[in-house]
């Protein structure tokens, strides 16, 4: 409850120095729209605004939930294998090289214009971050259990499974607290490259017509989206680590 | 009754080239407490560990053995921290053993020794809301329950106050009983009121100290039991050669 309340006294902190800025510098409203404009634009798109809305959220779910799915399931499989670290991992970290975003046009071309190519984009720029900080922490695991385990007899998988994948779950939440905040933009750079919808094709049509109220509008709706995104996934992984 | 053997252990033992002992020769009785005790960094930790089967990284040149054969699966360690697992309640850390083999694991006899060591009705509980005096008592319920012929006890009860480390010395010495134990400890009260046999180890090598007469666990204020722990204080305290 403290929390909101500190949260909406910031919002309007920044609103009221918006306002500020608008009025002592009469800038043109193309350049920067007003609040009370932005808000009347928000209020009057709503419909639209939630159609377009609802397909990035798709997107970034999808993309969230594969891209969780996807770098738990590799950062086990390496932190099980010697071998797989040694052939793989080299080849995960240079795939880090390739910045994610050079991609987005590829990817357009590979799964279409559709939802596809954003679920891919959002799903590849949160599957090191979860990968990575998963893997090191099922690499760290405390070597006393480790030696208790095997004193009592433990096969590696059933270590694995009863040990280390619990130990190393705040590791894994860590990774999907930065997930949740990476993912819609992996879905906007998806839309920017190539969509006929979602707030990214949204912004970027408001844009191109002058209509930077709309613009903000859609940017505000989106920037609400990643708060809330990223305040469940924080409460789910401290459920899960509790 | 499961037979508990004698240990041997011969030779001299290096970790990452440097020596860890040399030329030290153990025997430890079988179905006995046997105490050992040395300073710091003479190696007592890693014999513990050569009896587990914890041998990583670690060169003997020189044996460990069981009177009846080989060591492989029939130790297990109780440590001073009592490494239970904290997102497991005290009943599935006592029935890890059997999880971690794949086996089925067998409630009712969890139950039987979680009232054995006195925490009947904590079945439910997270370690984290017991105290050290409780959380021990769990480990040395899930030692009980993987029912191993021989016990390794690394310094188990010198993070407990003092009455508690007490309660915890009878109630270990009365449900390890007829196993073979070896306890490697700082405290020469300790040996003194549980070691069927007590070793010092130097660097010179391990000798044998006369315990004290009576059954173990011995009463804390026997006269026998304090005269042994002051002789072995000043034993300690000699120095090395």
């Amino acid at each position: 409850m403290k929390k909101l309340v500190g949260f909406v006294a910031s919002a309007l902190v920044a609103l009221i120095v918006w306002q500020v800025v608008i009025t002592t510098t009469s800038l043109p409203r193309f350049i920067l729209p007003g609040p009370s404009l932005v808000g009347q634009t928000l209020w009057e798109n709503r419909l639209l605004l939630a159609e377009h809305a609802l397909i990035t959220i798709s997107e970034v779910i999808a993309g969230l939930v594969l891209g969780a799915c996807f770098g738990a399931f590799s950062a086990v499989f390496l932190a099980s294998s010697l071998v797989a670290r040694t052939l793989i991992g080299p080849i995960f970290v240079f795939s880090q090289a390739i910045p994610v975003f050079a991609l987005a046009p590829i990817l357009t071309l590979w799964f279409g214009y559709g939802l596809g190519s954003k679920i891919a984009m959002a799903l590849l720029i949160i599957y090191f971050p979860v990968t990575s900080s998963f893997f090191d922490a099922l690499m760290r695991t405390n070597r006393d259990w480790l030696d208790l385990a095997r004193i009592m007899g433990g096969s590696p998988m059933h270590i694995m499974w009863h040990i280390r994948i619990p130990a190393a779950l705040p590791g894994l939440a860590s990774g999907l607290r930065l997930a949740s905040v990476y993912a819609p933009i992996g879905a906007i750079i998806g839309e920017w490259v190539g969509a006929s919808k979602g707030l990214g094709y949204l912004m970027l049509l408001a844009n191109g017509r002058a209509k930077t109220d709309l613009m903000f509008a859609a940017l505000i709706v989106l920037a609400l989206f990643t708060i809330i995104l990223h305040a469940s996934v924080n409460k789910l992984a401290n459920k899960v680590v509790d | 009754m499961v037979h508990a053997p004698a240990l041997t252990l011969t030779g001299t033992a290096s970790f990452g080239g440097e020596t860890v002992f040399r030329d030290i020769r153990l025997n430890i009785a079988g179905g006995q407490w046997t105490c050992l005790l040395g300073a710091s960094g003479i190696g007592k930790s890693t014999i513990l560990k050569i009896f587990a089967g914890l041998t990583d990284g670690l060169e003997l040149d020189g044996t460990a053995s069981a009177a009846d054969g080989g060591l492989k699966g029939r130790a297990t360690l109780l440590a001073q921290n009592d490494m239970l697992f904290p997102w497991l309640n005290v009943q599935n850390n006592v029935l890890l053993g059997a999880r971690l083999r794949g086996e089925r694991p067998n409630k009712a006899r969890s139950q039987e020794i979680l009232t054995k060591v006195g925490l009947v009705g904590k079945a439910d509980t997270k370690p984290n809301m017991l105290s050290g005096g409780q959380r021990q008592r769990v480990a040395l319920a899930r030692t009980l329950m993987e029912d191993r012929p021989i016990v390794l006890l690394d310094e188990p009860f010198s993070a407990l106050d003092a009455l508690t480390r007490i309660r915890m010395q009878d109630l270990t010495a009365e449900l390890l009983q007829n196993k073979t134990v070896l306890l490697v400890t700082h405290d020469p009260g300790e040996a003194a009121r549980l070691g069927h046999a007590i070793k010092v180890m130097t660097s010179s090598g391990i000798e044998d100290f006369n315990p004290p007469q009576g059954k173990v666990p011995r009463p804390i204020d026997d006269l026998d039991v304090l005269t042994t722990q002051a002789s072995l204080y000043s034993r300690l305290r000699e120095p090395t050669v």
